[in-house]
């Protein structure tokens, strides 16, 4: 278990590596940061000694080197556009984003894991075939139309639930939260379905198709060829099994809700990291860019390590094979 | 007999629709008894819907599939009527499947599927059901059974596993075991331990066992009486004493007959229908066209010594782990003789193989061919020397390939034809050789059956001309029946054309149907090298005698041994 | 017992999946003949008049026979924008499939058939890509691309730009299929049996296992289509990737999202409408082919 662990926790710091040296590149070489911090009319010598300042002049593995250990140490860099730390800007928008992909994975999961059980048993009736139906529906609508549709019908024609905005939120230590008041939970519930909806669909999918895959096998002919109840084979044997392939995506499928936050933010105009990072990018703030990135990779490793960890628990092949 | 038959079948009917509107009749009119302590056989080749029968009795047909007439009644009462005495799958039948490798949860303890069933049938206490689990497991002579009760599948033994599965289905304590298939997947020892078993549980248990099977000489061994299936009806029934030494039916004597025997060789194997026996009419094929007859004499054609294959597994964590699959083989293959080579599954044999054939590089050891040496970058000429055939008909063809094409392949590389015109017709001509006919050869694959396409993949090994036939295994998965006709296809070979053969089987009763000289194979070595007549009569190493008394014997049937017609060639 | 499974799996083709076949063909042949059969060619901008902007559809009490389907903000024709809009999608859509193939296959077939480090160091790289969500990375490539090409330009680089973005995360699961098809077609006797004929690895490779695997990956590819029609939407939707003088259907629909609350909704509707059955039908087909040809084959991102 110990080997699986540290054999994926480097392959997950090799991800780091790659993502750094990609910030790194992107932060370093698109574009030249000195022409884009001073003014317009600076001498060749003012820039020149900004160069020096930076150390832009020294060698890349230096320059590298020292931007691991800022990045280490938390220094972020400044944001062109903004002149701020970058580190406050994300950090102020964390809780944001976070809150909201927690919502839609718990929608996601909640509902689509149970769905995807009910088709796969009753993977002939009406209602079954009505979901597979719909969960194409779900696949093929991107998360903005779906998005739009929804300010459409509740904020714009019944004027329900607002369209923009994270309503009021509480200030938690430095976490801001908008899950500690009503006109937060009103303003999350729009944003969170239209992240949820394609993750929702595809879980859904997935598990579906594994069950029908479990409930095929040898080893569940023989849990009934032994009487055992059907909920019995459905509910406590099979679906461990077909969760298993699941939990992997599933951990994936939580990475790229951070990811497609940042659509979600913008339909939404959801002040999240996501927001800033679209922002940064028509606007070319590469230091806003790198460091979202590394922040995004972080999350990323560290859902990985959950994952791997939840794996090995759950599947005793995986377990001490020296048994 | 005042007991009631734990199974009695009437008049059963399985019918599968099909989607173009027709129906497929599996199981037509089947019935049986059984009564107490009883271990009744129901044989049959593939598709001869014995498993059908099995999974009808335990009520597991998968739908579309349905019972359409017939009765099955168990102990005298018909699956799940109401109440607490009515019949219970599970608990009053108990079901054995073929393959212990995936009828367990990997997922679960072993010790937790079986005491799932105790307590969900007998409502027993957790504490009470797990002591009956141990007590089970300790039945069935599972070794250190409290430790192996919190085994995970994966940790035990194919052997071990099949003992974990008749132990949940004897866990409450039922009337009736049905075994579809119990020790196919197993090796042959492990296959005898699971046998007498199972006949000593039926015995102390007075448990009525229906063993569906295609293992003729495990219903010698273990069964009282035995029905003889062919395309879902019963062809004959009765005491396995009187069916196995004199069938009445014709297809159940051919069936029979068709069984290689270990005890005597025969010169010829019985075959179902002479029509499909290709016999000698291959043999002026071969010779005049091929031009293959090469002088049997007693110089060696291929010899090895040496020969030792590791397989590392690397981990970076722990450093490599050496296995040894095959361990300093050394022997030499005569021009003209059928070299056979026996053991059982991970005894290297497949191994030997692969390496001759060029497939595995040897860590260590040398081949040497027709005088040269033979590593494993060989040139043109060597690697054409050198074809082999494998175990699954299924897998060994290309499935997008036209089979004449596929046999024209090697003529056309190794440019033993003028042209692709000449080629075809070379290929055609050994199709023909392998008795299917010349004009199949524009068919694709899957419109021939298993025996067809192993007799396609002798054709295409034989398109090189080599000078050495490798068999791996070559009628592993094909019925016996089918089996015969192949075998003598492979003996045909050596016969008219002179064919050098490395066969390879773990079959005993088959290699010594085929083979001049045999090579016993254990972990990697070969333990014992003679002349098939002196290792099957006379065993000098203890392993081969073990595995000699393992395989259970059949009786010689009382009918004649072979065809008049095929006696004469 | 296996031919009779097959025999009675071998259904013919569902109407509803044939529909979506004729729908998705239909729309991509009034995509490619768009020049001929638009009203107006929507990326020349200077035959836009404002006078014409914002102009309900026929069916809503627009007043305009010329505007079908209404005008967008500049005065452009919705109709014609919608179909050239569909063109830019499947071409892109398209043209990241094609070089994902291509690519993945390469990759998969090198790593599958020779395994060994190589494939060791193929494999590690598509793992890194795949924990990056495609449209993360097409984020950061088209980023880096708006920094590095001239802005002026933008309608010329964009479509390449895209078609790299998606591909360069895509060929992944090609890479991934084909290696996994490979493997297992290579351990099969049939392979086995002509390596023992000696034929050389080329031969092999393009002989024997390509045919074999080729309808998995016809599978992907259909399936793939849709989702990168649906990354090219959105990215061209967060304003990364078509610009709005040679919009894409995604392009439509953030043009028509600024004006949704004053209630002409109609501009970010039907593009999206099209878009989504566009994809809708793609995704009926990929998921017929994916249980008629490959039942094993998963939705695995």
């Amino acid at each position: 278990m110990l080997r699986t662990l540290i054999s994926r926790t480097g392959q997950t710091l090799l991800v780091l590596l790659a993502v750094s040296a990609i910030a790194f590149v992107t932060f370093r070489y698109v574009g030249d940061p000195v022409q884009l911090m001073v003014r317009e009319d600076a001498s060749f010598a003012e820039k020149e000694r900004l160069r020096e300042q930076l150390g832009l002049n020294q060698p890349v593995y230096v320059q590298y080197g020292r931007f691991i250990s800022r990045v280490v140490c938390g220094d972020l860099g400044i944001s062109y556009r903004n002149q701020r730390p970058v580190r406050d800007m994300l950090t102020e928008r964390l809780p944001a984003t976070l809150e909201l992909v927690f919502v839609a994975t718990v929608l996601a999961l909640g509902i689509g894991i149970p769905l995807g059980i009910y088709s796969a048993i009753r993977r002939d009736g009406a209602l079954a075939r009505l979901l597979q139906l719909l969960s194409l529906i779900g696949m093929s609508t991107p998360a903005f139309v779906v998005g739009i549709l929804l300010i459409l019908v509740f904020s714009v024609h019944l004027k329900l639930l607002p369209s923009f905005g994270r309503g009021e939120t509480v200030q938690v230590g430095w976490w801001s939260t908008g899950l500690l008041t009503a006109s937060g939970w009103r303003s999350i519930i729009l944003p969170a379905i239209s992240l949820a909806l394609y993750q929702l669909t595809l879980i859904m999918r997935l598990v579906r198709s594994e069950m029908i895959d479990v409930l095929s096998t040898d080893y569940i002919r023989y849990a009934r060829a032994r009487g055992l109840p059907r909920p019995y084979i459905h509910f406590k044997l099979a679906l461990r099994n077909a969760l298993m392939p699941a939990i992997t995506v599933t951990g994936l499928q939580i990475g790229s809700l951070i990811a497609f936050a940042i659509v979600t933010e913008t339909v939404f105009q959801w002040p999240g990291m996501g927001l800033l990072f679209i922002q940064a990018v028509t606007f070319v703030d590469l230091s806003v860019m790198a460091a979202y990135l590394l922040l995004v990779g972080l999350i990323f490793v560290i859902i990985n390590i959950v994952v791997d960890i939840l794996y090995v628990m759950l599947d005793p092949r995986l377990r001490g094979s020296a048994a | 007999m005042t007991m009631p038959p734990v199974l009695s079948i009437d008049g059963l009917r399985v019918d599968y629709p099909l989607a173009d509107g027709n129906n497929f009749c599996a199981v037509d009119d089947v019935s049986l008894s059984i009564q107490p302590g009883e271990i009744h056989a129901l044989v049959g080749e593939s598709g001869a819907g014995k498993s059908t029968v099995g999974n009808a009795i335990a009520g597991l047909i998968d739908p579309p599939g349905r019972i359409t007439s017939g009765t099955i009644l168990i102990a005298g009462k018909p699956l799940g009527g109401k109440g607490s005495d009515g019949i219970r799958l599970g608990r009053d039948i108990g079901v054995i499947f073929q393959d212990p490798m995936t009828s367990l949860n990997p997922l679960f303890t072993v010790g937790s599927q079986i005491v799932e069933t105790v307590s969900y049938h007998l409502r027993e206490s957790a504490r009470a059901s797990k002591e009956s689990a141990i007590e089970l497991l300790r039945t069935v002579e599972m070794p250190e059974p409290e430790r192996r009760f919190s085994c995970y599948p994966h940790q035990l033994s194919g052997g071990q596993r099949q003992r974990v599965v008749i132990a949940a289905a004897l866990s409450c304590n039922p009337k009736l075991l049905v075994a579809d298939e119990p020790t196919t997947a197993l090796d042959v020892s492990v296959q005898a331990q699971i046998l007498s078993l199972i006949k000593r549980l039926a015995d102390e248990r007075q448990l009525g066992v229906l063993l569906v099977t295609h293992n003729m000489a495990a219903v010698a061994q273990i069964a009282d009486r035995v029905s003889i299936m062919r395309s879902g009806r019963l062809l004959e029934s009765g005491p396995v004493s009187r069916v196995l030494r004199a069938p009445q039916h014709d297809y159940a004597r051919n069936l029979i007959q068709a069984v290689p025997r270990i005890e005597a060789p025969l010169r010829r194997l019985p075959v179902l229908s002479e029509k499909d026996d290709v016999g000698t009419s291959i043999q002026t094929i071969l010779e005049t066209r091929l031009g293959r007859r090469e002088a049997a004499g007693s110089d060696a054609l291929l010899t090895v010594s040496g020969l030792t294959v590791d397989y590392t597994t690397r981990n970076w964590l722990r450093g490599g782990h050496v296995h040894r699959a095959l361990d300093g083989a050394s022997f030499s293959i005569r021009r003209g003789e059928i070299f056979g080579v026996v053991g059982e599954s991970g005894s290297g044999k497949s191994t030997l193989a692969n390496v001759i054939a060029g497939l595995v590089r040897p860590t260590s050891g040398t081949i040497t061919f027709d005088g040269r040496p033979l590593g494993a970058n060989r040139d043109r000429d060597a690697r054409r020397a050198v074809q082999m055939i494998f175990q699954d008909p299924y897998s060994s063809l290309n499935a997008r390939m036209p089979v004449g094409e596929a046999i024209a392949e090697p003529i056309r590389f190794y440019h033993l034809a003028s042209s692709r015109a000449d080629s075809l017709s070379r290929a055609r001509t050994l199709l023909e050789a392998v008795g299917l006919s010349g004009d199949m050869g524009e068919r694709f694959p899957f419109a021939f059956s298993g025996g067809q396409r192993q007799r396609i993949s002798i054709a295409r090994a034989l398109a090189a001309e080599p000078s050495l036939l490798i068999c791996d295994e070559p009628t592993s998965s094909l019925d016996v029946s089918v089996q015969a006709r192949v075998l003598n296809l492979l003996k045909d070979l050596r016969d008219t054309a002179g064919q050098t053969l490395l066969f390879i089987s773990h079959d005993l009763a088959v290699v010594r149907q085929m083979c001049d000289r045999v090579a016993v194979m254990h972990a990697g070595c070969i333990v014992e090298l003679a002349d098939c007549e002196t290792i099957f009569t006379s065993p000098k190493h203890s392993y081969t005698r073990h595995l000699m008394s393992c395989v259970p014997s059949m009786p010689i049937s009382d009918c004649p041994p072979t065809h008049k017609k095929n006696a004469s060639a | 017992m296996k031919a009779l499974a097959s025999r009675y799996l071998s259904l013919k083709i569902p109407v509803f999946v044939l529909a979506a076949g004729v729908f998705a063909g239909a729309l991509t042949l009034v995509a490619v003949l768009a020049p001929f059969i638009a009203p107006y060619n929507p990326t020349n901008i200077s035959s836009f008049n404002l006078a014409d902007s914002e102009i309900a559809p026929l069916f809503l009490g627009g007043d305009d026979p010329r505007f079908v389907l209404g005008t967008d903000n500049q005065g452009r024709d919705l109709l014609s924008a919608i179909i050239y809009g569909a063109r830019i999608s499947l071409i892109i859509g398209a043209g990241a499939v094609l070089f994902a193939t291509l690519l993945g296959m390469t990759l998969g077939l090198i790593a599958g058939y020779f395994g060994g480090w190589i494939d060791a160091v193929i494999m590690r790289v598509a793992d890194v890509i795949l924990s990056f969500p495609t449209i993360l990375l097409a984020l950061l490539i088209s980023g880096i691309a708006r920094a590095l090409f001239p802005a002026a330009a933008e309608p010329e680089w964009a479509p390449i730009i895209l078609i790299g973005a998606i591909g360069t995360h895509d060929w992944v699961q090609y890479a991934r299929t084909v290696r996994a098809s490979t493997m297992v077609e290579s351990a099969k006797d049939y392979v086995r049996a002509v390596r023992v004929i000696g034929l050389p690895s080329r031969q092999i490779i393009f002989r024997h296992i390509v045919p074999n695997i080729m309808a998995s990956v016809l599978v992907v590819a259909t399936v793939n289509l849709a989702t990168a029609m649906l990354t090219e939407a959105t990215l061209s939707f967060l304003g990364v990737g078509m610009p709005p003088t040679y919009p894409s259907l995604g392009t439509l629909i953030r043009i028509g999202n600024e004006f949704m609350f004053s209630g002409i909704w109609w501009i970010a509707l039907f593009p999206a409408i099209t878009l989504v059955s566009l994809i809708l039908a793609t995704n009926v087909v990929g998921d017929w082919l994916r249980d008629r040809f490959n039942p094993k084959l998963r939705v695995r991102l």
